[in-house]
């Protein structure tokens, strides 16, 4: 009977107030900032193409359509259209992904500075944090410092041999023949982010296997990297930031490597964003741009263990 | 199943790093040995689901070295081992209707019933008069099992126990 008594909401009324008051020092920080909040379609006729996310599908007079998984494309358009530093803080939706961190629709913030690096956005989401936990630890490291220092390899040169092997010890056998990037998502997941120091972790230098829509550098020491970062708050991953990839036919290729990727597992067929590449056909500025989950942030501020516990209704009450 | 014993999932959790393939961190109890393990396993992985059957079984006695238990139906009987009554075995009397599952038609655990009466053997005497009192005192079941009474109950009565938690609910009668 436990279904009937899923009227009511996960998170109790002090947690909802909380809820209100951070919404509201997020918008606050922002305007403070002069950084434009802008309000954006959550349906829309394109998705990501991305290899491991999938959009909830929807029509619109016939027409198929998607519940959006970030505001990314829309951002773009408007940052190619002249607008210069904009927020965003909104919903957004991605297929199938439920459990304790993670809920089909869930609250995203995400923002773009024009003519900034990935270095300095990583200053600013130190700041931002700080006016939520003033005083909180922070550790900025790169991606290979961490493989180095828990696992005694370079993620960047280690062969892909030995990357499957590090990831069978890890799991299973079932990873013997998976590719760099899930073998080196696996290592850092299950070996790495557990032991990640309390506060704020700032992780950059991606590798490059996992760019997404970030540029792609050589490192200090010659390495190809993808210019990524993330964020982990007491140890869950918080924030994905970027400095953007700004070349379009580099950004066709991806999708087009997106697509090959989707075909070889076996899943839908999602089109390239042609909007959004006609948009930084006419020129995205060089901006750097980060999206972050704010329910996980408020499970860290409440110390909630489930993501029920931050939402007023999460799927299953839905 | 996992590595030819079979296990029940305690805790399944949904791991996606960002822009990565999904993942499950479960946590498992073999059923055999008792022991709880993690492993990850690929979202969409299959495992062999275990032969394993809940049946409803009377309990009848133990000889010394197992507990006997009789299908109602067709008077099979089956012989559970000490590791396979486990927890059970302090809420066992005679006649009680139990939930034996089966692994390979060998009982692999024993679940009780829910609510068991049985009666106090042991306990400090009662304190008439003191119905309304909070407080409490251990008492000693026929089965074995100590669970905490109020304190106006008596050696000789029977009461009703919850065995998930192994609280007391209430006095049925005295004998």
């Amino acid at each position: 009977m436990e279904h009937l008594n899923q009227w009511q909401p996960g998170a109790n009324m002090t947690a909802l107030r909380q809820r209100s008051r951070v919404l509201s020092q997020l918008r606050d920080f922002f305007q403070q900032r002069q950084v434009m909040e802008v309000d954006l379609p959550l349906l829309s006729r394109a998705t990501v193409t991305d290899l491991n996310i999938d959009s909830i599908e929807a029509r619109n007079e016939e027409v198929g359509a998607y519940l959006q998984t970030s505001p990314e494309y829309f951002m773009k358009r408007l940052l190619a259209s002249g607008s210069g530093d904009i927020y965003s803080l909104g919903k957004a939706f991605r297929d199938a992904e439920s459990g304790r961190r993670h809920n089909p629709e869930f609250t995203l913030l995400e923002w773009y500075r024009c003519g900034w690096d990935e270095h300095q956005l990583m200053d600013e989401v130190v700041e931002l944090i700080a006016t939520l936990v003033p005083e909180i630890a922070v550790r900025r490291c790169s991606y290979a410092e961490l493989f180095i220092q828990h696992l005694e390899v370079d993620p960047h040169l280690v062969d892909l041999t030995n990357l499957q092997s590090l990831a069978v010890a890890a799991s299973s056998e079932a990873w013997a023949d998976e590719t760099r990037a899930n073998c080196l998502d696996l290592l850092f997941s299950v070996l790495i982010e557990p032991q990640l120091d309390d506060g704020l972790v700032l992780v950059y230098d991606y590798p490059a296997c996992q760019a997404a829509l970030a540029k792609c550098a050589e490192d200090s020491q010659g390495r190809q990297v993808s210019r990524r970062f993330e964020g982990f708050l007491n140890r869950v991953e918080l924030a994905n930031g970027y400095c953007e990839l700004t070349d379009v036919a580099e950004q066709e290729s991806r999708f087009t490597e997106d697509q090959r990727l989707r075909k070889l597992s076996g899943k839908a067929a999602v089109a390239a964003d042609q909007r959004l590449l006609a948009a930084m056909e006419s020129g995205l500025p060089e901006c750097a741009g980060v999206a972050m989950g704010v329910d996980r942030l408020l499970m860290q501020l409440q110390g909630a263990d489930s993501i029920d516990q931050v939402m007023a209704f999460s799927w299953k009450r839905c | 199943m996992l590595d030819g014993d079979p296990c029940s999932i305690l805790d399944n959790e949904l791991v996606k790093p960002g822009k990565g393939q999904a993942f499950n961190r479960v946590k498992l109890r073999n059923l055999k040995t008792g022991r709880v393990l993690e492993k990850t396993f690929k979202s969409g992985e299959q495992l062999e689901a275990a032969d394993v059957m809940d049946t409803d079984m009377q309990y009848l006695y133990n000889d010394g070295d197992f507990w006997c238990f009789m299908e109602p139906d067709t008077f099979e009987q089956h012989q559970a081992t000490e590791t396979a009554v486990g927890d059970a075995l302090i809420w066992l009397s005679e006649q009680d209707t139990c939930v034996v599952t089966l692994f390979n038609g060998v009982p692999l655990s024993v679940t009780p019933p829910n609510h068991v009466e049985l009666e106090i053997v042991e306990t400090d005497p009662g304190l008439r008069g003191d119905t309304a009192q909070g407080g409490s005192k251990p008492a000693k079941l026929v089965t074995g099992a100590v669970v905490k009474v109020p304190l106006f109950l008596d050696q000789g009565e029977i009461i009703r126990v919850d065995t998930r938690t192994g609280e007391y609910q209430g006095r049925v009668s005295s004998k």
